[in-house]
Parts: structure tokens; C-alpha cells; sequence
């Protein structure tokens, strides 16, 4: 009886979460507006982000045509968008799922394979539709490449999903409760965001690891991310910045737009964790009151079972059926709980981190470029110096070392310029995608509630005439 | 005043007994106990009385006490008011105010306010129904202890502590175990008692049980409002820090919250007060109803102890009148019980169909009409949220 109990909630409990989590699906891969990605707006001839690209790519579009001319990105940040502004080229055509978990091996060696499927109709891609198979590492491998590469410019790479040591240990044991089966789950959905995160962003779509990633159909393993998650690679570079800031002294900040969003999302992540912790408290209690309510129900069939009027008897017993009914309605509203929201919110606030990790990218930029300047200042003084000491040689060789130096000097101005530029940018949006999210998401939620409102007004319903009849 | 667990026991004009009102004082509840009456044992025809729980305690006792009443069913006696559960969170608001926000610590405090008067609604609820369950009963209402406890107008502490004195509880100290072990064992020859002990014996474990459940299923429900309110309270603080428009979305979520909690918390309630409350009485009265059984085995193993001393007394030739007489009074008692126990657990039967009936139908209505305010409530901000 215990092993029928077990199926039942992981039927109920998959077919519940195909719903939910097609609903999850749907609105991070597509936005309301109508207008496609052209083909000129996404380049594949290049091959990582150039710095000096100008801003075709993020500019704001008018009536769906790409403009030609850059057009100089305003320091400021865009107010919400309307509909006919930078929306229009956020619909992409691709479609992503993670589906089909296989456990490959057996004890500690064991992973589990995902199958990844692309469908699009982007040029980029080679095939309209591609399947592949990949393992958690892979994701964190593809992450490790990303945030090399653009972090260090400014861009806000969406972090990969947490590894769980607890949680993969029960998978490799073999234990198939329903624990294991939801942390599996749990993770497909993650990668699947992941992913879909990672390929709404304009640059990150082209990058051809990414490319590389979704269509070959092998992979090299990524070794070295066997240390590193996502949060550890992030944790990694803000150790750094955080060396890099307790030796210079705090920086001149020039812009108070910079000041001001960075207060800002100190604020949005304390304020997060706390949303996200009541959210996580909401998910356990309704669960508790799934269980209690099963509970209580079998208890008030014993107690009709054991009523000897006979029509009491009834009533109690239909008081137990419907009792059970909700316990499953309250269930399922705890998956939409958690996957809906809390899974989202977790994704914010680990985004969140990337937001600020790329804060400090900046101020490593900066801290270059004055160490720079503070360089050249010394290789200034040097030559000054040897102008009265007779060796020509060593003359030659400090006059290269400014020049060498006044070259770092303006690049580091340039690298702190662009990385600069493309904070604002990411940032405009970022909180765009934000909100969006949010509204989304938000209105997906109240949907479920009602669901589950509508549903006990029936079954409620349904019991007053029995409950009537008692006589 | 919203009586819930016992049907209106006030139909009887001549002897009408409500508790209209009840001051809390720290630890002590004090209830005014109002009576209206047309019979001319009682001096006034309209009074009213302060009395404490300690003095329906000592009411209870003293007709558990009366032998009189062996063959009745004893009204179960009301529970302790119990205030642990608002002063627990009390205490733990008072701790966790420096991690809150002004606004949810003011909800918080609301909320609290609303679980205080919670308790004393259900306190004052099932003192009165053990007042009425005596008014509307053809004995009880005849006691004299009844009497003076309505009409005495000094306090009932001195007669307490005599009473006290008197019976030293002696009903009550018995190991009440043993009843159990003594119904199972007597020999029924009565089929209706066969059937009665049968059924009380096992309804009682199963109430108890479905009391318990009802209580941690309501108690779930409490947290998910409460969680609620730290969702509704998390978003304003996001709120705070947006411009424009998300702010109003925000803000307008987080009030959904806010009535998301509130509903929730009358659903709470209103089960507790239908459900759990009504299943937390029957267990005490059907406690009370296996009390008689106990009390008529009693009588049955007496009288059968009798039968055995009159005939070791025939054999011997000795005091043989008296153990006739004794067997004669064991048998008197016996039937008394008997026959007014059969009525008792008869009208016990209706009296809780009854019961069970209008609060499952009351509980039903509630619980669909708080499903109707919340599905209007979220329909309508759906509407708002998705116009913005």
C-alpha cells in the first residue's frame, strides 16, 4: 500500500509539473511583441564581442528597422520601455527544452545525461531542429567559457545552476523515492532556464561556444569545472575584486549613475533573499498542509467508518474523499509555488551577484588604468632622471617604456570606457527583463491561485448537499 | 454570539442562561453569566453573575460527585482558557521586531489581536454551552448547586475550597484507565449496551485522533498566512526602492498578499471554530457518555458481588437478611442506570447528529463563500495587474 501511495504522487506530481512547467517555459522564451530578430542584427562572422561593435546591435529599434548608424548610447538609463522601443527585437525564434534524464553508470561514478533539443529558425544554427546529449558539467563548463570571456567586459552572464552534493549523492545511491525524482527535476528545470537566459542575450547567442554547445553532438568534458559552479567561478572573481579594492583607495566615482545603481542593487539583493526565504517558507507550509489535510482525511474516514448512524456515517466518509481532493489541490499548488516563483527568485538573486560581480569588473578596469597612469608617471620621472646621466642606451630604452606606457594608459582609459558602456547597457537591460519577468511570472501565479479557488468551490460544492442530507 | 458546537439548547423560555460578555484579566477570565428565567425557584427573573472557570470546575465536580446523578450523562466540563498560543507569538513578535518592517510589524500585531480574541470567542463559546447543556436538561437544571451557582451573589472561592475538602475529588482520582479494561470486561446481556460500549469504545479513539489531525491541519493553514504577510511585506520593501509604474505593480501585488492573508486566516479560523472545536467537544462528551458505561459497570460488578455475599451468607446461615437487602439495592441501582442510561445515550446520539450536521453545513458555506472572496479578489487583480 505504501509503494501504490509513492506512484500516485509521482504521477500526480509529473503531470501537475508538465503544466507548470510548461507555463515556466513559455514566458522566458517568448515576450509579447510581434516583431522577429532580423537576420542583419545578428552577425556570424563575428566571433566573440568586439569592443569597438558599435551599438547596431542594442540600439534601440524604430518601427523594426535596424539602423545603420550607431547611434551614442545615452548614459542614462532608458525609461521602461514601450512597446514599439527595444521590445521588438527581443523575440527571438528558438525554442529550447532539457528533458529526458538518464542516469549513465552505477554508485559514485553515476551522472545523469539531459537531452537538450534547439528548435529555431535562426541562420546561426545549422539545423532547424537539434537534439544533443549533455551532463550537468557540460552546463558548467559552458559557463566557465562565457564568464571568462565577458565578464571581465561588463556583461551580465547569466550563472549556471548550483551543484548539490547532498542531492546527487541520493541520485548515484540509486534511491528512486520521490525526493530524488524531484531533485532531478528541480535541476532540469534550472538547466532549462539557464539556457534560455543565456541565449536571450544578444551577444551570448552568437558566442559559438554556446553555438557549439547546443548543436555538436560531442562535447570535450569539461574537467575543471569540477571545482568550479557557477556561484564558485562568481565568488572567485569578487575575491579578486575585493583584493583588488582594499588596495586602491576607493574610487573616484565620476558618474553617480554608477553610485546610485550599485546602492540600488545592494538594496534589491538583500531585499530578494528575503522575498525568496518567505517564498521558500510558503512552499514547506503548504506542503505541511498537504500532508495534514491527507492526514486528517484518512483520520475522519476511520471516524465515519466507525459512526453508527448511518447517514453521519456517509457524511464523514464523503468529508474524507473530499478532504483528499484537496490535499492534492494544495500539493499541486506548492509545485506551482515552487516553480513559478521561488525557483525564479533564486534565479534572480544568483543573477543578482553577476550583477554586482560585474560592478566590480569595472572597478578592476579602473584600478588598471590608474595603475597604469601611475606607471607612466613613474617611467616619466625614470627618464627624467637618466636626461642627466650619461647612458644613451638606458635613455633609448625609458623613452620606449613611455611610449609602451602611454599606450596601456589609453587603453586602460578605452577598456574602462567600453566596460563602462556596456554596464549601462546591460543593466537597461537587465531591469527591463526584470520586470518583465516579474509581471509575468506574477500574473501566472495569481492564475494558479485561482485554479486552486476554483476547484475547492467545487469540491465544497459538491459535499454541502451530502452534508445537508445528513438526517 | 455564534454558537457552534452544540445545537441552540436555549429553546426552553422558562430557564435561558447566555454569557454575553467576559473580561480578561492576565491569567483569570471573568464571565458574566446572564439569566433570564420564569421559574420561581429563583429570586429575580433577570440577573446577572461574575463567575471565574474555577467555579464551573467546581459545578462540574460537584454533580460528577452526586450519586443522584450516576445515570446521566455528565455535560463535559469546559477546558482551561488558553492563551499560550497569542502569547507565544506575542513574545516572538516582541523578538523579531528589529527584523521587520514598520508595516509588518503592525500586521503582525493586528493579526495577533485577531488570534487573542479567536480564543476568547471559543473560551466564552463552550463555557456557555456547559451552562446550557444543564438549563435544558429536566435534572440538572433542578441541582442545587446549579442554582446557587447562578444566584449566589458573593464569591464561590470559600465554597470551593469546602468542597474540596469534602469529596477530596474522589470520583475523579480513580485510575481512569481501569475503566476501560472494566466496561470491556463486564458481561452484557443488553443488547443495546453491547452495541453502545462497542461504539464508544472505538469512537472515542478515532474523535480523538480526528481532533488531533484537524488541529495540525489548521494550524498549516495559519502558516501559509503568515507567510503571506512576510511575502506582502518583502515586496513593499521592494517597492520602495522601484520608480514608476513597477512600484504600482508592486505594491498592488503585495496588497493582494495582504487580502490573500487575511482570507486565509478567516478559513483558519472558521475550521477550527466548525471543524476542530466541534470534534474536540464530542471527544469530551463522548467521554463523558463511556464515564456512565463506567459507572453502570460498576453498578452491575457491585450487584454481582452482592449475589455472591448472599449466597456465601445463605450457606453459612448468617446476616442474611441484610445481604438480601443489600443484593435488592445493588439490583435498584442497577436497573435505575440502566434505564436512564438507555435514554441518555439515545438522546446522546441525536443530540450529536444534530450537531454535526449544522457545523459540517456551516463549515461547508463558510468555506465556500471565503473560495468565492478569494477567486473575485484574485480575478479582479489579475484584471489590474495585467491593464497596467
Amino acid at each position: 500500500m505504501h509503494e501504490c501511495k509513492c506512484k500516485r504522487s509521482l504521477a500526480g506530481f509529473s503531470s501537475v509539473l508538465f503544466v507548470v512547467l510548461s507555463l515556466v517555459k513559455v514566458f522566458l522564451s517568448q515576450s509579447p511583441e510581434a516583431a522577429c530578430l532580423s537576420a542583419e542584427d545578428i552577425s556570424p562572422s563575428s566571433n566573440g564581442p568586439r569592443d569597438d561593435d558599435p551599438d547596431d546591435l542594442f540600439a534601440g529599434v524604430d518601427g523594426g528597422s535596424v539602423s545603420g548608424q550607431s547611434r551614442p548610447q545615452s548614459g542614462r538609463v532608458r525609461p521602461l520601455a514601450g512597446p514599439d522601443e527595444e521590445e521588438n527585437r527581443d523575440t527571438f525564434d528558438i525554442q529550447i527544452s532539457v528533458s529526458d534524464p538518464e542516469k549513465v553508470g552505477d554508485g559514485m561514478n553515476a551522472y545523469m545525461v539531459y537531452k537538450v533539443t534547439t528548435k529555431t529558425s535562426l541562420s546561426i544554427f545549422s539545423r532547424d531542429e537539434v537534439c544533443v546529449k549533455r551532463r550537468f558539467s557540460d552546463f558548467l563548463g559552458l559557463y566557465s567559457k562565457l564568464a571568462s570571456k565577458y565578464m571581465h567586459m561588463g556583461y551580465i552572464v547569466p550563472p549556471a545552476p548550483e551543484k548539490s552534493i547532498v542531492g546527487m549523492t541520493k541520485v548515484k545511491v540509486g534511491k528512486e523515492d520521490l525526493s530524488s525524482v524531484e531533485f532531478v527535476e528541480k535541476r532540469r528545470s534550472a538547466l532549462e532556464r539557464y539556457l534560455l537566459r543565456t541565449v536571450k542575450h544578444p551577444a551570448l547567442l552568437k558566442d559559438p561556444d554556446v553555438l557549439q554547445f547546443l548543436e555538436s553532438s560531442e562535447l570535450p568534458r569539461a574537467v575543471s569545472t569540477q571545482a568550479l559552479s557557477g556561484a564558485g567561478i562568481l565568488r572567485m572573481v569578487n575575491k579578486a575584486a575585493d583584493a583588488v579594492n582594499k588596495m586602491t583607495i576607493k574610487m573616484n566615482e565620476s558618474d553617480a549613475w554608477f553610485e546610485e545603481k550599485q546602492q540600488q542593487f545592494e538594496n534589491l539583493d538583500v531585499q530578494l533573499r528575503k522575498l525568496h526565504a518567505s517564498v521558500e517558507s510558503l512552499v514547506c507550509h503548504r506542503k505541511e498542509l498537504s500532508v495534514n489535510t491527507a492526514s486528517f482525511a484518512k483520520s475522519a474516514a476511520m471516524l465515519g467508518n466507525s459512526e453508527d448512524h448511518t447517514a453521519l456515517s456517509r457524511a464523514l466518509s464523503q468529508l474524507a474523499e473530499v478532504e483528499e481532493k484537496i490535499d492534492q489541490l494544495h500539493q499541486d499548488q506548492s509545485y506551482a509555488d515552487f516553480y513559478l516563483i521561488s525557483e525564479l527568485l533564486g534565479d534572480y538573486v544568483r543573477l543578482i551577484t553577476a550583477v554586482k560581480g560585474v560592478f566590480d569588473q569595472r572597478m578592476k578596469a579602473w584600478a588598471k588604468w590608474q595603475d597604469a597612469q601611475v606607471m607612466l608617471q613613474r617611467k616619466r620621472e625614470a627618464e627624467a632622471k637618466l636626461q642627466y646621466a650619461n647612458k644613451p642606451d638606458k635613455l633609448q630604452q625609458a623613452t620606449d617604456e613611455i611610449r609602451e606606457w602611454e599606450g596601456k594608459v589609453q587603453q586602460g582609459e578605452r577598456d574602462f570606457e567600453q566596460i563602462s558602456k556596456n554596464i549601462r547597457r546591460e543593466v537597461g537591460r537587465f531591469e527591463k527583463d526584470r520586470v518583465k519577468d516579474f509581471r509575468v511570472v506574477i500574473i501566472k501565479y495569481l492564475e494558479s491561485l485561482v485554479h486552486t479557488q476554483q476547484q475547492l468551490i467545487k469540491y465544497w460544492e459538491a459535499f454541502l448537499p451530502e452534508a445537508k442530507a445528513i438526517a | 454570539m455564534v454558537r457552534s458546537v452544540s445545537v441552540d439548547l436555549n429553546n426552553d423560555a422558562s430557564l435561558v442562561i447566555d454569557i454575553p460578555d467576559a473580561l480578561c484579566e492576565r491569567d483569570k477570565v471573568k464571565f458574566t453569566i446572564h439569566i433570564k428565567t420564569t421559574l420561581s425557584s429563583f429570586q429575580k427573573s433577570e440577573f446577572s453573575v461574575p463567575r471565574q472557570h474555577e467555579d464551573f470546575i467546581w459545578l462540574h465536580d460537584t454533580i460528577v460527585e452526586t450519586e443522584e446523578y450516576a445515570g446521566l450523562i455528565i455535560p463535559p466540563a469546559p477546558p482551561k482558557p488558553d492563551f499560550e498560543g497569542p502569547r507565544e507569538k506575542m513574545h516572538k513578535l516582541g523578538e523579531g521586531e528589529s527584523s521587520m518592517t514598520k508595516e509588518e510589524y503592525a500586521k503582525m500585531k493586528q493579526e495577533l489581536e485577531a488570534e487573542y480574541l479567536a480564543v476568547f470567542k471559543k473560551t466564552v463559546q463552550v463555557h456557555e454551552v456547559f451552562l446550557q447543556r444543564l438549563s435544558s436538561h429536566p435534572m440538572f437544571r433542578k441541582d442545587r448547586n446549579f442554582q446557587i451557582f447562578l444566584e449566589y451573589d458573593q464569591d464561590l472561592t470559600v465554597r470551593r475550597k469546602n468542597a474540596k475538602e469534602m469529596f477530596g475529588g474522589f470520583f475523579k482520582n480513580m485510575v481512569k484507565s481501569a475503566d476501560e479494561v472494566l466496561i470491556s470486561g463486564v458481561k452484557e446481556v443488553d443488547e443495546f449496551f453491547e452495541q453502545e460500549k462497542i461504539f464508544l469504545l472505538d469512537y472515542s479513539s478515532k474523535i480523538k485522533d480526528a481532533t488531533a489531525k484537524a488541529e495540525k491541519m489548521t494550524r498549516s493553514h495559519k502558516n501559509v498566512a503568515d507567510d503571506y504577510n512576510h511575502i506582502s511585506g518583502a515586496m513593499n520593501s521592494i517597492a520602495a526602492d522601484n520608480n514608476t509604474a513597477f512600484k504600482k505593480h508592486l505594491e498592488k501585488c503585495a496588497e493582494v498578499f495582504e487580502k490573500l492573508r487575511k482570507l486565509e486566516d478567516r478559513v483558519a479560523s472558521d475550521q477550527e471554530l466548525k471543524l476542530t472545536e466541534l470534534l474536540r467537544y464530542y471527544t469530551r462528551d463522548i467521554q463523558a457518555a463511556k464515564d456512565l458505561l463506567y459507572r453502570r459497570a460498576r453498578a452491575l460488578a457491585d450487584y454481582e458481588n452482592s449475589n455472591k455475599t448472599l449466597d456465601k451468607a445463605r450457606l453459612k446461615g448468617k446476616d442474611i437478611a441484610q445481604a438480601e437487602e443489600n443484593q435488592k439495592q445493588c439490583l435498584r441501582k442497577f436497573d435505575k442506570l440502566s434505564e436512564s442510561g438507555k435514554k441518555e445515550l439515545t438522546s446522546f446520539k441525536a443530540r450529536r447528529v444534530v450537531a454535526f450536521r449544522k457545523n459540517l453545513i456551516e463549515m461547508t458555506e463558510l468555506e465556500i463563500k471565503h473560495a468565492k472572496n478569494s477567486m473575485s479578489l484574485l480575478q479582479g487583480s489579475i484584471e489590474i495587474l495585467n491593464s497596467n
